[in-house]
């Protein structure tokens, strides 16, 4: 069970705002926070990554405090072990496919890294570096790397924006697929309706900030 | 007529001071680098414009300050002779600490502009997947900069092969101890001797060349990484 209950001041196109989220995601959950670009969403993801800091509120993962501001508990982003895809996808540039998923084990096993890039279908592409793959290729490397890491709780921030439709389509059967193999909760960042619906058990769905509606996602899209 | 052991030598000890001045401002610089790209404090412009100031001041400026603090008659140079029985002033010592300071820019400048160049997110990617900032440092910044460390070390080399002003001022010319090939060009200059001074400053031209060359080659594979 991962609980959330942060404020943080924005700085948005639209002034000032304050994200406040109290949330509680239940195991093998696949959340998706959905909302327009400025609402708070990759800001609550880095939050939960350890990479941004709430001014005030609480975050334990299975009853492991990661954030408390009264007890000034500040898990950094080494020891909450997350599994963060960016949106640029971050694929270290000097390391080859089969590498950026070594890199990430926190125990070298080559069987494992055989598996991942099996399942993502990327054994032909190992030996590549990133600036040769294509958008959809880096995705795949993206998530398989998040996965060889064995992480607590996988954070997807709008992995497929920058790809063409059919792309995406592929792409989400391998969201669902990562999602199915950490076998923990994962949390989608998405502005993308059928993405959602095709996706996400639950949807939260944020405005300036605040939850203004939470629940299945056909009960709250459609 | 300077013979050719005086002419080696002159290019071997303005090699050395160019090499030490490269390899120790290498080490200081990297972490001087990191905290000025990744850190924010109140006086990080100071500081910034400190690092820069050999850029715009004289060599001459930098050179009398320097021979100023190395004096005995002041704080610095007395701790110096006073705890350790060392006289900076007119020694290669003296020279290099004084070509540290004039060449800090050339080291530190490309450094930083590497670092900022590498997107945040792949710092944060290591951290998430839990690595240190040092093994971050050496597995994923360092490797991801090669062509900015690359232009660091040669702009450092090449600005310290061409130092004039601050050796002349700091170290004179003592040859086999701080007549550095600069400094030996003027002075066959000044002897009549052109062709000894044409066969220096060939020499001179011939490693800038190629040293700026590997920079601008180098330029061009940075635009590619990201």
């Amino acid at each position: 069970m991962l609980k959330i209950d942060i404020e943080r001041s924005m700085l948005t196109s639209e002034g000032k705002c304050l994200l406040k989220v109290d949330l509680e995601i239940a195991n093998n959950e696949l959340l998706c926070l959905f909302g327009h670009s400025g609402a708070g969403k990759t800001t609550l993801l880095r939050i939960l990554a350890g990479l941004f800091n709430p001014d005030r509120g609480f975050i334990s993962f299975n009853g492991e405090v990661w954030y408390d501001s009264v007890k000034k508990i500040n898990l950094p982003p080494q020891q909450r072990n997350v599994g963060l895809v960016f949106q640029d996808y971050a694929l270290f540039p000097n390391m080859t496919v089969r590498r950026n998923i070594e890199f990430a084990q926190k125990i070298r096993n080559a069987d494992e890294v055989d598996s991942l890039l099996s399942h993502f279908g990327l054994e032909v592409l190992q030996k590549q570096y990133p600036t040769k793959l294509s958008g959809g290729q880096k995705q795949r490397v993206a998530l398989a790397r998040a996965l060889a890491a064995k992480p607590n709780l996988l954070l997807l921030d709008e992995p497929l924006s920058a790809l063409d439709y059919e792309m995406r389509l592929n792409l989400q059967d391998e969201i669902l697929k990562a999602h199915k193999l950490l076998n923990s909760q994962t949390l989608l960042v998405s502005h993308d309706k059928e993405e959602v619906l095709k996706l996400a058990d639950t949807v939260v769905v944020l405005r300036n900030g605040a939850v203004i509606n939470q629940g299945r996602p056909v009960d709250i899209l459609l | 007529m300077v013979n050719d052991s005086d002419f080696i030598n002159t290019l071997l000890l303005t090699g050395k001071l160019a090499g030490w001045t490269t390899a120790i401002l290498f080490v200081i610089g990297l972490p001087i680098a990191y905290v000025l790209s990744y850190k924010r404090f109140w006086f990080k412009s100071l500081v910034e414009a400190l690092i820069s100031m050999p850029m715009v001041l004289p060599p001459t400026v930098l050179g009398f300050y320097m021979l100023v603090a190395y004096s005995p008659q002041n704080a610095f140079g007395s701790f110096l002779e006073k705890y350790l029985d060392v006289r900076l002033a007119f020694s290669f010592e003296g020279v290099l600490l004084a070509s540290l300071v004039f060449s800090l820019p050339f080291m530190i400048q490309p450094l930083q502009n590497g670092l900022v160049a590498i997107p945040r997110s792949l710092r944060e990617a290591a951290y998430t997947l839990g690595k240190s900032k040092t093994e971050t440092f050496f597995k994923v910044l360092i490797p991801n900069m090669i062509p900015s460390i690359v232009t660091a070390l040669a702009m450092t080399f090449a600005h310290c092969i061409g130092e004039f002003g601050v050796v002349i001022m700091v170290g004179g010319n003592m040859p086999g101890e701080t007549r550095v090939a600069s400094i030996a060009i003027y002075d066959e200059v000044q002897a009549m001797n052109y062709d000894v001074a044409n066969q220096y400053s060939l020499v001179l031209f011939i490693i800038s060349l190629v040293i700026l060359t590997v920079i601008y080659s180098m330029n061009g594979k940075k635009k590619m990484l990201f």
